[in-house]
């Protein structure tokens, strides 16, 4: 799936280097939320999601990119984000969306989490190339 | 250098008030710092203040179940208080239910709690 962006919105591009970038993912997410007028809950919702995938780029990735903007889509608003990596990837990924499961480290609660909390979840993974999650959530 | 989140004491209760989106590592600081405390001020309980927090994601939602713990052997208790609505509903969708953290609505209620289980292990 690729982003459903609107048409004439151009999507921010931030580094995902070091931890204090997983910061600035959740404050640039959170603006673009508001702005859609996401209810409380559910910006919530996709600011908590858009956290755990940024540091997943971060520590299993070894760093990436987040791409987030607003999405339209058979005349619904929303927002969206594109997480790439060009880490290991993922090799099992019907084990990594089990529910709680983590490849150690202690981080994250496995993707399928991750995975409630949005409208849309994307996953494109190759084992030695990378990984790409695609996540959008719906203005209601 | 990471911010330090600043830990204040009332009696023999330690307080902290995140009021600032943490980066991680302050999250790992904060609870090494804890810890030291508790030890050294021979504190009976903490409250952690989340009410200026907009969102608990996995890693903030684990310090809060290990600080719990790890004060849980240091001989005090942790409340955690102020939680947002919308931070509980997220965080229980996304698998984290903190089950092992005590919680109350505001710090005034979260002292109470810590004065109740203070009385009941004197009367014990």
């Amino acid at each position: 799936m690729s982003a459903p962006w609107s048409a004439g919105e151009e999507p921010r591009l931030l580094p995902v280097a070091h931890s204090s970038d997983v910061v600035q993912v959740r404050q640039l997410i959170r603006t673009l939320a508001q702005e859609c007028r996401l209810s409380l809950v559910d910006q919530t919702k996709f600011i908590t999601a858009a956290s755990e995938l940024a540091r997943n780029t971060l520590v299993y990735g070894g760093g990436g990119t987040v791409r987030a903007g607003k999405a339209e889509k058979g005349g619904r608003r929303g927002v969206a984000a594109v997480f790439a990596d060009e880490g290991p990837g993922i090799p099992d990924l019907e084990l990594a969306m089990t529910d709680g499961w983590t490849s150690g480290g202690g981080l994250g609660l496995g993707l399928s989490g991750t995975r409630r909390l949005v409208d849309e979840f994307d996953l494109v993974t190759e084992v030695g190339v990378g990984t790409t999650i695609t996540i959008v959530k719906w203005a209601r | 250098m990471t911010e330090r989140v600043p830990i204040l004491r009332i009696g023999d209760v330690l307080v902290v008030s995140i009021q600032f989106d943490l980066e991680d590592q302050t999250v790992l600081n904060l609870q090494e710092d804890l810890a030291e405390q508790i030890v050294a001020r021979s504190a009976r309980g903490v409250i952690i203040d989340i009410t200026a927090l907009e969102i608990v994601d996995s890693f903030v939602g684990r310090m809060l179940a290990t600080i719990a713990d790890v004060s849980r052997m240091l001989d005090a208790r942790t409340v955690v208080v102020g939680m947002r609505p919308a931070v509980a509903i997220t965080l229980v969708e996304l698998g984290l239910s903190l089950g092992g953290v005590d919680t109350a609505l505001d710090l005034e209620k979260g002292l109470a709690r810590l004065r109740r289980s203070a009385q009941a292990a004197d009367l014990a």
